[in-house]
Protein backbone atom coordinates (compact mmCIF):
# COMPACT_ATOMS: atom_id res chain seq x y z
CA UNK A 1 0.00 0.00 0.00
CA UNK A 2 1.62 2.97 -0.93
CA UNK A 3 0.71 7.09 0.57
CA UNK A 4 0.98 5.85 3.67
CA UNK A 5 0.70 9.76 4.73
CA UNK A 6 -2.41 10.36 3.40
CA UNK A 7 -3.96 7.47 5.73
CA UNK A 8 -5.36 8.22 8.98
CA UNK A 9 -6.43 5.71 12.02
CA UNK A 10 -9.95 5.94 11.53
CA UNK A 11 -8.53 4.05 7.98
CA UNK A 12 -7.70 0.96 9.51
CA UNK A 13 -10.95 0.81 11.91
CA UNK A 14 -13.06 -2.37 10.88
CA UNK A 15 -15.53 -1.89 13.28
CA UNK A 16 -18.37 0.34 15.08
CA UNK A 17 -17.96 0.92 18.97
CA UNK A 18 -21.03 -0.99 19.13
CA UNK A 19 -19.80 -4.21 17.82
CA UNK A 20 -16.79 -3.89 19.86
CA UNK A 21 -18.54 -3.59 23.20
CA UNK A 22 -21.79 -6.39 22.34
CA UNK A 23 -18.14 -8.45 21.89
CA UNK A 24 -17.28 -8.24 25.58
CA UNK A 25 -21.41 -8.89 26.37
CA UNK A 26 -21.33 -11.78 24.77
CA UNK A 27 -17.88 -13.02 25.97
CA UNK A 28 -18.57 -12.07 29.65
CA UNK A 29 -21.93 -14.27 29.35
CA UNK A 30 -20.00 -17.21 27.53
CA UNK A 31 -17.25 -17.34 30.50
CA UNK A 32 -19.68 -16.19 33.39
CA UNK A 33 -18.64 -17.37 36.47
CA UNK A 34 -15.12 -17.92 35.48
CA UNK A 35 -14.64 -13.56 36.47
CA UNK A 36 -15.19 -14.89 39.92
CA UNK A 37 -12.11 -16.99 39.74
CA UNK A 38 -9.88 -15.39 37.63
CA UNK A 39 -10.30 -11.98 40.21
CA UNK A 40 -9.78 -13.88 43.28
CA UNK A 41 -6.01 -15.15 41.46
CA UNK A 42 -5.89 -11.38 41.22
CA UNK A 43 -6.31 -10.81 44.53
CA UNK A 44 -4.17 -13.76 45.81
CA UNK A 45 -1.30 -11.94 43.21
CA UNK A 46 -1.46 -8.88 44.92
CA UNK A 47 -1.32 -10.60 48.71
CA UNK A 48 1.33 -13.27 47.65
CA UNK A 49 3.74 -10.16 46.99
CA UNK A 50 2.23 -7.80 49.78
CA UNK A 51 3.13 -10.92 51.96
CA UNK A 52 4.70 -13.84 50.95
CA UNK A 53 6.87 -12.95 47.88
CA UNK A 54 9.97 -14.67 48.22
CA UNK A 55 8.11 -18.30 49.02
CA UNK A 56 5.25 -17.75 46.59
CA UNK A 57 7.04 -16.08 43.25
CA UNK A 58 7.22 -18.61 40.84
CA UNK A 59 3.23 -18.64 41.35
CA UNK A 60 2.44 -15.43 40.71
CA UNK A 61 4.18 -15.88 37.73
CA UNK A 62 2.30 -19.10 36.60
CA UNK A 63 -1.16 -17.53 37.18
CA UNK A 64 0.17 -14.98 34.90
CA UNK A 65 0.88 -17.32 32.14
CA UNK A 66 -2.11 -19.16 32.45
CA UNK A 67 -4.25 -16.42 32.12
CA UNK A 68 -2.28 -14.88 29.21
CA UNK A 69 -2.19 -17.76 26.91
CA UNK A 70 -6.60 -17.90 28.40
CA UNK A 71 -7.01 -14.65 27.10
CA UNK A 72 -5.10 -15.02 23.98
CA UNK A 73 -6.96 -18.18 23.16
CA UNK A 74 -10.59 -17.39 24.21
CA UNK A 75 -10.56 -13.76 23.55
CA UNK A 76 -8.62 -12.95 20.89
CA UNK A 77 -7.95 -15.67 18.74
CA UNK A 78 -11.89 -16.77 19.37
CA UNK A 79 -13.93 -13.53 19.35
CA UNK A 80 -11.42 -10.53 18.52
CA UNK A 81 -10.55 -12.51 15.06
CA UNK A 82 -14.24 -12.36 14.06
CA UNK A 83 -14.43 -8.64 13.64
CA UNK A 84 -10.50 -7.58 13.52
CA UNK A 85 -8.67 -10.20 11.37
CA UNK A 86 -5.61 -8.58 12.89
CA UNK A 87 -5.94 -10.25 16.22
CA UNK A 88 -5.07 -13.39 14.38
CA UNK A 89 -1.34 -11.78 14.16
CA UNK A 90 -1.38 -10.94 17.85
CA UNK A 91 -2.81 -13.38 19.40
CA UNK A 92 0.26 -15.33 19.59
CA UNK A 93 1.99 -12.94 21.03
CA UNK A 94 -0.10 -13.35 23.97
CA UNK A 95 0.78 -16.86 23.79
CA UNK A 96 4.40 -16.05 23.89
CA UNK A 97 4.00 -13.73 26.78
CA UNK A 98 2.56 -16.67 28.67
CA UNK A 99 5.44 -18.52 27.37
CA UNK A 100 8.04 -15.96 29.04
CA UNK A 101 5.91 -16.25 31.92
CA UNK A 102 6.12 -20.01 32.17
CA UNK A 103 10.32 -19.89 31.71
CA UNK A 104 10.04 -17.48 34.57
CA UNK A 105 8.09 -19.53 36.95
CA UNK A 106 9.88 -22.94 36.03
CA UNK A 107 13.56 -21.08 36.45
CA UNK A 108 11.86 -18.73 39.68
CA UNK A 109 13.21 -15.78 37.63
CA UNK A 110 11.21 -13.21 39.58
CA UNK A 111 11.82 -11.74 42.63
CA UNK A 112 9.61 -9.04 44.51
CA UNK A 113 11.17 -6.91 46.76
CA UNK A 114 11.01 -3.37 45.49
CA UNK A 115 10.29 -0.49 47.61
CA UNK A 116 9.72 3.12 46.83
CA UNK A 117 8.20 5.21 44.34
CA UNK A 118 8.63 2.30 41.55
CA UNK A 119 6.72 -0.15 43.66
CA UNK A 120 3.92 2.04 44.56
CA UNK A 121 3.74 2.34 41.32
CA UNK A 122 3.41 -1.05 40.14
CA UNK A 123 0.45 -2.30 43.12
CA UNK A 124 -1.57 0.94 41.72
CA UNK A 125 -0.69 0.10 38.32
CA UNK A 126 -2.00 -3.83 39.48
CA UNK A 127 -4.77 -2.48 41.42
CA UNK A 128 -6.61 -0.61 38.91
CA UNK A 129 -6.03 -3.24 36.61
CA UNK A 130 -7.68 -5.65 38.74
CA UNK A 131 -10.64 -3.81 40.44
CA UNK A 132 -10.28 -0.37 38.98
CA UNK A 133 -10.96 -1.59 35.24
CA UNK A 134 -13.95 -3.22 35.25
CA UNK A 135 -15.37 -0.02 37.05
CA UNK A 136 -15.00 1.84 33.31
CA UNK A 137 -18.24 0.61 31.46
CA UNK A 138 -20.45 1.09 34.40
CA UNK A 139 -19.18 4.45 34.80
CA UNK A 140 -19.54 4.85 31.15
CA UNK A 141 -22.94 4.40 31.18
CA UNK A 142 -22.74 0.97 29.61
CA UNK A 143 -23.37 -1.22 32.40
CA UNK A 144 -21.56 -4.12 34.21
CA UNK A 145 -22.41 -6.66 31.19
CA UNK A 146 -18.88 -4.77 29.29
CA UNK A 147 -17.00 -4.52 31.84
CA UNK A 148 -13.63 -5.86 30.94
CA UNK A 149 -12.27 -8.15 33.93
CA UNK A 150 -8.74 -9.34 34.62
CA UNK A 151 -8.13 -12.67 32.91
CA UNK A 152 -11.12 -12.24 30.96
CA UNK A 153 -10.12 -9.33 28.86
CA UNK A 154 -6.91 -8.46 27.23
CA UNK A 155 -6.59 -4.54 28.23
CA UNK A 156 -6.71 -5.75 32.11
CA UNK A 157 -4.30 -8.33 32.30
CA UNK A 158 -1.94 -6.57 30.48
CA UNK A 159 -2.35 -3.44 33.06
CA UNK A 160 -2.01 -5.58 35.84
CA UNK A 161 1.18 -7.45 34.08
CA UNK A 162 2.87 -4.41 34.04
CA UNK A 163 1.78 -3.64 37.77
CA UNK A 164 3.52 -7.27 38.25
CA UNK A 165 6.51 -6.04 36.41
CA UNK A 166 7.11 -3.07 38.48
CA UNK A 167 6.97 -4.86 41.75
CA UNK A 168 9.65 -7.23 40.39
CA UNK A 169 13.24 -7.56 39.25
CA UNK A 170 14.99 -10.36 37.59
CA UNK A 171 16.64 -11.09 34.16
CA UNK A 172 14.09 -11.66 32.23
CA UNK A 173 11.85 -8.87 33.18
CA UNK A 174 13.22 -6.79 30.43
CA UNK A 175 11.77 -9.75 28.07
CA UNK A 176 8.13 -10.00 29.97
CA UNK A 177 7.43 -5.88 29.65
CA UNK A 178 7.30 -5.18 25.68
CA UNK A 179 4.64 -7.22 25.02
CA UNK A 180 1.89 -5.73 27.69
CA UNK A 181 2.99 -2.62 26.65
CA UNK A 182 3.06 -2.79 22.91
CA UNK A 183 -1.24 -4.37 23.89
CA UNK A 184 -1.73 -1.28 25.72
CA UNK A 185 -0.42 1.46 22.82
CA UNK A 186 -2.34 -0.71 20.42
CA UNK A 187 -5.53 -0.99 23.00
CA UNK A 188 -5.15 2.56 23.41
CA UNK A 189 -5.26 3.49 19.90
CA UNK A 190 -8.19 1.78 19.23
CA UNK A 191 -10.43 3.15 21.86
CA UNK A 192 -9.12 6.43 20.71
CA UNK A 193 -10.20 5.72 17.31
CA UNK A 194 -13.95 5.01 18.16
CA UNK A 195 -13.62 7.96 20.59
CA UNK A 196 -14.21 6.16 23.78
CA UNK A 197 -12.63 8.21 26.55
CA UNK A 198 -11.51 4.99 28.54
CA UNK A 199 -8.76 5.19 25.97
CA UNK A 200 -6.61 6.72 28.76
CA UNK A 201 -6.38 3.77 30.42
CA UNK A 202 -4.35 1.72 28.86
CA UNK A 203 -2.32 4.32 27.79
CA UNK A 204 -1.86 5.31 31.21
CA UNK A 205 -0.41 2.55 32.47
CA UNK A 206 2.27 2.37 29.58
CA UNK A 207 3.07 6.00 30.59
CA UNK A 208 3.37 5.32 34.02
CA UNK A 209 5.27 1.79 33.17
CA UNK A 210 7.58 3.86 31.23
CA UNK A 211 8.23 6.93 34.31
CA UNK A 212 8.76 3.96 36.65
CA UNK A 213 11.47 2.16 33.88
CA UNK A 214 13.17 5.01 33.60
CA UNK A 215 13.26 6.31 37.43
CA UNK A 216 14.82 2.64 37.60
CA UNK A 217 17.71 3.11 35.22
CA UNK A 218 18.27 6.52 36.38
CA UNK A 219 18.17 5.54 40.37
CA UNK A 220 20.91 2.22 39.47
CA UNK A 221 23.04 4.36 37.07
CA UNK A 222 23.60 6.27 41.03
CA UNK A 223 22.42 9.55 39.53
CA UNK A 224 20.28 9.82 42.11
CA UNK A 225 20.13 8.07 45.95
CA UNK A 226 18.26 5.23 46.71
CA UNK A 227 14.86 4.91 46.75
CA UNK B 1 -28.99 4.28 -8.58
CA UNK B 2 -28.55 3.54 -5.00
CA UNK B 3 -26.40 0.40 -3.55
CA UNK B 4 -25.14 -0.88 0.17
CA UNK B 5 -21.70 -0.44 1.25
CA UNK B 6 -20.76 -2.95 4.08
CA UNK B 7 -17.83 -1.30 5.58
CA UNK B 8 -17.89 -1.57 9.23
CA UNK B 9 -21.53 -1.63 9.06
CA UNK B 10 -21.75 -5.24 8.06
CA UNK B 11 -18.55 -6.15 10.45
CA UNK B 12 -20.42 -7.91 13.25
CA UNK B 13 -18.46 -10.97 14.01
CA UNK B 14 -20.60 -14.25 15.38
CA UNK B 15 -23.20 -11.55 16.94
CA UNK B 16 -26.65 -13.37 16.30
CA UNK B 17 -28.43 -9.85 17.35
CA UNK B 18 -26.43 -7.86 15.19
CA UNK B 19 -26.34 -10.18 12.32
CA UNK B 20 -30.25 -10.42 11.92
CA UNK B 21 -30.30 -6.54 11.90
CA UNK B 22 -28.03 -6.57 8.81
CA UNK B 23 -30.02 -9.32 7.53
CA UNK B 24 -33.26 -6.76 8.38
CA UNK B 25 -31.69 -3.60 6.53
CA UNK B 26 -30.86 -6.32 3.18
CA UNK B 27 -34.65 -7.13 3.43
CA UNK B 28 -35.67 -3.62 3.48
CA UNK B 29 -33.06 -2.56 0.54
CA UNK B 30 -34.50 -5.12 -1.08
CA UNK B 31 -37.51 -4.18 -0.81
CA UNK B 32 -36.85 -0.51 -1.96
CA UNK B 33 -35.23 -1.45 -4.99
CA UNK B 34 -32.02 -1.99 -4.28
CA UNK B 35 -29.95 -4.39 -5.89
CA UNK B 36 -25.47 -3.71 -5.62
CA UNK B 37 -24.19 -4.77 -2.46
CA UNK B 38 -20.22 -4.17 -2.19
CA UNK B 39 -18.23 -5.22 0.29
CA UNK B 40 -14.15 -6.81 0.40
CA UNK B 41 -12.14 -9.68 2.16
CA UNK B 42 -10.72 -6.11 4.13
CA UNK B 43 -13.83 -5.66 5.91
CA UNK B 44 -13.51 -8.63 8.50
CA UNK B 45 -16.90 -10.41 8.80
CA UNK B 46 -18.41 -8.13 6.47
CA UNK B 47 -18.75 -11.26 3.61
CA UNK B 48 -20.37 -14.35 5.74
CA UNK B 49 -22.81 -11.77 7.07
CA UNK B 50 -23.78 -10.50 3.82
CA UNK B 51 -24.38 -14.26 3.11
CA UNK B 52 -26.38 -14.75 5.91
CA UNK B 53 -28.41 -12.00 5.01
CA UNK B 54 -28.61 -13.15 1.50
CA UNK B 55 -29.74 -17.01 2.61
CA UNK B 56 -32.59 -15.72 5.01
CA UNK B 57 -34.04 -13.67 2.46
CA UNK B 58 -33.82 -16.53 -0.22
CA UNK B 59 -31.07 -15.20 -2.30
CA UNK B 60 -33.13 -12.29 -3.84
CA UNK B 61 -32.92 -12.25 -7.86
CA UNK B 62 -32.28 -8.72 -8.17
CA UNK B 63 -28.96 -8.81 -6.17
CA UNK B 64 -25.74 -7.22 -7.96
CA UNK B 65 -22.91 -8.94 -6.03
CA UNK B 66 -20.04 -6.50 -6.07
CA UNK B 67 -16.96 -8.03 -4.52
CA UNK B 68 -13.16 -7.12 -4.10
CA UNK B 69 -9.72 -8.48 -4.01
CA UNK B 70 -7.57 -7.77 -1.80
CA UNK B 71 -4.40 -9.45 -1.64
CA UNK B 72 -0.40 -8.55 -2.07
CA UNK B 73 -0.31 -12.23 -3.55
CA UNK B 74 -1.24 -12.33 -7.08
CA UNK B 75 -1.17 -16.32 -6.56
CA UNK B 76 -3.54 -16.02 -3.32
CA UNK B 77 -5.84 -14.08 -5.76
CA UNK B 78 -8.42 -16.68 -7.03
CA UNK B 79 -8.29 -18.50 -3.76
CA UNK B 80 -9.56 -15.55 -2.01
CA UNK B 81 -12.26 -14.67 -4.71
CA UNK B 82 -13.63 -18.55 -4.75
CA UNK B 83 -13.65 -17.77 -0.55
CA UNK B 84 -15.52 -14.73 -0.94
CA UNK B 85 -18.09 -16.52 -3.27
CA UNK B 86 -18.53 -19.13 -0.71
CA UNK B 87 -19.16 -16.82 2.37
CA UNK B 88 -21.40 -14.66 -0.12
CA UNK B 89 -23.53 -18.38 -1.08
CA UNK B 90 -23.75 -17.33 -4.95
CA UNK B 91 -22.87 -18.85 -8.10
CA UNK B 92 -20.57 -16.39 -9.25
CA UNK B 93 -20.38 -12.30 -8.68
CA UNK B 94 -21.55 -9.83 -10.97
CA UNK B 95 -18.77 -7.79 -10.55
CA UNK B 96 -14.95 -8.05 -8.81
CA UNK B 97 -12.80 -5.40 -8.39
CA UNK B 98 -9.16 -4.89 -7.22
CA UNK B 99 -9.40 -3.05 -3.94
CA UNK B 100 -7.24 -0.31 -3.26
CA UNK B 101 -5.23 -1.08 -6.73
CA UNK B 102 -3.28 -3.88 -4.36
CA UNK B 103 -1.47 -5.88 -6.56
CA UNK B 104 -3.27 -4.57 -9.88
CA UNK B 105 -1.65 -5.90 -12.74
CA UNK B 106 -1.62 -9.61 -11.61
CA UNK B 107 -5.23 -9.47 -10.35
CA UNK B 108 -6.63 -7.24 -13.74
CA UNK B 109 -5.50 -10.19 -15.17
CA UNK B 110 -6.63 -13.28 -13.39
CA UNK B 111 -10.37 -11.05 -13.16
CA UNK B 112 -10.56 -10.73 -17.12
CA UNK B 113 -9.58 -14.21 -17.84
CA UNK B 114 -12.47 -15.01 -15.34
CA UNK B 115 -14.38 -12.78 -17.22
CA UNK B 116 -13.39 -14.47 -20.61
CA UNK B 117 -14.27 -17.62 -18.74
CA UNK B 118 -17.56 -16.69 -17.34
CA UNK B 119 -16.70 -16.64 -13.99
CA UNK B 120 -17.43 -13.30 -13.63
CA UNK B 121 -20.00 -10.92 -15.60
CA UNK B 122 -17.74 -7.56 -14.89
CA UNK B 123 -14.01 -6.34 -13.68
CA UNK B 124 -13.20 -3.25 -12.23
CA UNK B 125 -10.53 -1.35 -9.53
CA UNK B 126 -11.13 1.04 -6.96
CA UNK B 127 -9.16 3.37 -4.76
CA UNK B 128 -11.07 5.97 -1.95
CA UNK B 129 -10.43 9.27 -0.39
CA UNK B 130 -8.40 10.62 -3.45
CA UNK B 131 -5.73 8.30 -3.28
CA UNK B 132 -3.93 7.57 -6.21
CA UNK B 133 -6.04 9.23 -8.65
CA UNK B 134 -2.67 9.19 -11.51
CA UNK B 135 -2.86 5.51 -11.80
CA UNK B 136 -6.97 5.35 -11.28
CA UNK B 137 -6.54 7.25 -14.65
CA UNK B 138 -4.15 5.34 -16.63
CA UNK B 139 -5.51 1.76 -15.85
CA UNK B 140 -8.95 3.75 -16.84
CA UNK B 141 -7.23 4.50 -19.87
CA UNK B 142 -5.13 1.27 -20.71
CA UNK B 143 -7.15 -1.39 -19.43
CA UNK B 144 -10.56 -2.63 -20.65
CA UNK B 145 -12.32 -2.35 -16.99
CA UNK B 146 -16.15 -2.12 -16.60
CA UNK B 147 -16.31 -0.65 -13.77
CA UNK B 148 -13.66 2.06 -11.32
CA UNK B 149 -14.94 3.00 -8.13
CA UNK B 150 -13.74 6.32 -5.93
CA UNK B 151 -14.81 8.36 -3.65
CA UNK B 152 -16.68 11.43 -4.83
CA UNK B 153 -19.40 13.70 -2.42
CA UNK B 154 -20.24 17.25 -1.89
CA UNK B 155 -16.92 18.59 -0.37
CA UNK B 156 -14.79 15.44 -2.38
CA UNK B 157 -15.03 16.83 -5.90
CA UNK B 158 -11.30 15.96 -7.47
CA UNK B 159 -12.92 13.19 -9.66
CA UNK B 160 -14.88 15.90 -11.58
CA UNK B 161 -11.87 17.07 -13.02
CA UNK B 162 -10.71 13.92 -14.91
CA UNK B 163 -11.61 10.81 -13.54
CA UNK B 164 -15.61 11.12 -14.25
CA UNK B 165 -15.57 12.91 -17.24
CA UNK B 166 -12.63 10.01 -18.67
CA UNK B 167 -15.29 7.28 -17.50
CA UNK B 168 -18.23 8.93 -19.41
CA UNK B 169 -16.03 8.81 -22.58
CA UNK B 170 -14.66 5.31 -22.03
CA UNK B 171 -17.84 4.02 -21.35
CA UNK B 172 -17.10 2.71 -17.35
CA UNK B 173 -19.09 2.71 -14.56
CA UNK B 174 -18.84 4.31 -11.85
CA UNK B 175 -19.15 3.40 -8.19
CA UNK B 176 -19.00 5.94 -5.75
CA UNK B 177 -17.77 4.99 -1.95
CA UNK B 178 -17.51 7.33 0.83
CA UNK B 179 -20.85 9.74 -0.35
CA UNK B 180 -21.24 10.85 3.46
CA UNK B 181 -17.79 10.84 4.18
CA UNK B 182 -17.96 7.70 6.52
CA UNK B 183 -20.95 9.61 8.41
CA UNK B 184 -18.61 12.37 9.01
CA UNK B 185 -20.57 14.93 6.42
CA UNK B 186 -24.37 13.38 7.75
CA UNK B 187 -23.40 14.09 11.34
CA UNK B 188 -22.31 17.72 10.78
CA UNK B 189 -25.31 18.74 9.24
CA UNK B 190 -28.03 16.94 11.32
CA UNK B 191 -28.35 19.57 13.70
CA UNK B 192 -28.53 22.68 10.39
CA UNK B 193 -31.78 22.83 8.83
CA UNK B 194 -32.18 21.88 5.35
CA UNK B 195 -32.25 24.83 2.95
CA UNK B 196 -35.53 26.04 1.46
CA UNK B 197 -34.77 25.99 -1.61
CA UNK B 198 -33.56 21.42 -1.19
CA UNK B 199 -37.66 21.08 -1.08
CA UNK B 200 -38.25 21.51 -4.83
CA UNK B 201 -35.40 18.63 -5.27
CA UNK B 202 -38.33 16.67 -2.88
CA UNK B 203 -35.59 16.03 0.19
CA UNK B 204 -36.34 15.37 3.64
CA UNK B 205 -33.24 14.98 5.34
CA UNK B 206 -29.32 15.84 4.24
CA UNK B 207 -28.33 12.14 3.00
CA UNK B 208 -31.03 12.34 0.50
CA UNK B 209 -29.38 16.10 -0.48
CA UNK B 210 -26.14 14.60 -0.53
CA UNK B 211 -26.89 11.58 -2.38
CA UNK B 212 -28.38 13.90 -5.01
CA UNK B 213 -25.75 15.82 -5.64
CA UNK B 214 -23.64 12.25 -5.90
CA UNK B 215 -26.25 10.79 -8.34
CA UNK B 216 -26.93 13.61 -10.40
CA UNK B 217 -23.53 13.63 -12.22
CA UNK B 218 -23.92 12.20 -15.38
CA UNK B 219 -21.45 10.11 -15.11
CA UNK B 220 -21.99 8.21 -11.86
CA UNK B 221 -23.69 4.75 -12.23
CA UNK B 222 -24.39 4.37 -8.21
CA UNK B 223 -23.26 5.35 -4.95
CA UNK B 224 -23.08 2.90 -2.11
CA UNK B 225 -24.00 4.67 1.13
CA UNK B 226 -23.64 1.70 4.34
CA UNK B 227 -26.13 1.63 6.95
CA UNK B 228 -26.86 -0.33 10.02
CA UNK B 229 -30.43 1.14 10.46
CA UNK B 230 -33.63 0.43 8.33
CA UNK B 231 -35.12 3.59 7.99
CA UNK B 232 -31.55 4.71 6.50
CA UNK B 233 -31.30 2.38 3.66
CA UNK B 234 -35.31 3.70 2.74
CA UNK B 235 -34.01 7.03 3.09
CA UNK B 236 -30.82 6.77 0.96
CA UNK B 237 -32.60 4.69 -1.69
CA UNK B 238 -35.31 7.56 -1.80
CA UNK B 239 -32.51 9.78 -2.82
CA UNK B 240 -32.30 8.03 -6.25
CA UNK B 241 -36.10 8.81 -7.19
CA UNK B 242 -38.11 12.31 -8.23
CA UNK B 243 -36.68 15.01 -9.55
CA UNK B 244 -32.04 15.41 -9.82
CA UNK B 245 -30.57 18.70 -9.42
CA UNK B 246 -29.12 20.39 -12.24
CA UNK B 247 -25.59 21.71 -12.88
CA UNK B 248 -26.80 25.55 -11.41
CA UNK B 249 -28.28 23.54 -8.33
CA UNK B 250 -25.29 21.00 -7.60
CA UNK B 251 -23.41 24.01 -7.06
CA UNK B 252 -25.67 25.90 -5.20
CA UNK B 253 -25.78 22.51 -3.04
CA UNK B 254 -21.86 21.93 -2.81
CA UNK B 255 -21.53 25.73 -2.12
CA UNK B 256 -24.08 25.51 0.67
CA UNK B 257 -22.66 22.63 2.74
CA UNK B 258 -19.11 24.30 2.21
CA UNK B 259 -20.15 27.36 4.02
CA UNK B 260 -21.95 25.48 6.88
Amino acid sequence: MSEWWTYRAEDFLLFSPRVYWRMFESHNAALWPLHVVTLAAGLLIILLIAWRPGVFARWIALILAVLWIFVGWSFLWNRYTTVNWAAAYIAPAFAVEGGLLLISALRDGLAFDRRGPVAWTGYLTLVFGIAGQPLLAPLQGRGWTSSEVFGIAPDPTAIATLGVLLLARGGLVPWLLPIPLLWCLLSGMTLRTMGEPQAWAPYAAVALTAAAWIWTIIRQRGSLPAA
Amino acid sequence: MVGLGTWITFNVGNDPGLRDECADVMAAFFEGGGRMIDSSPMYGSSQPVVGYGLQKLGRPPALFSAEKVWTSSATAGPAQIEQSRRFWGVPKFDLVQVHNLLAWKAHLQTLLQMKAAGTVRYVGITTSEGRRHDLVEQIMRNEPIDFVQFSYNVVDRDAEARLLPLAAERGIAVIVNRPFRQGELTNRLKNKPLPEWAAELGVSSWAQLLLKFILSHPAVTVAIPATTRVDHVRENLSAAAGSMPDLATRQRISAHVKAL
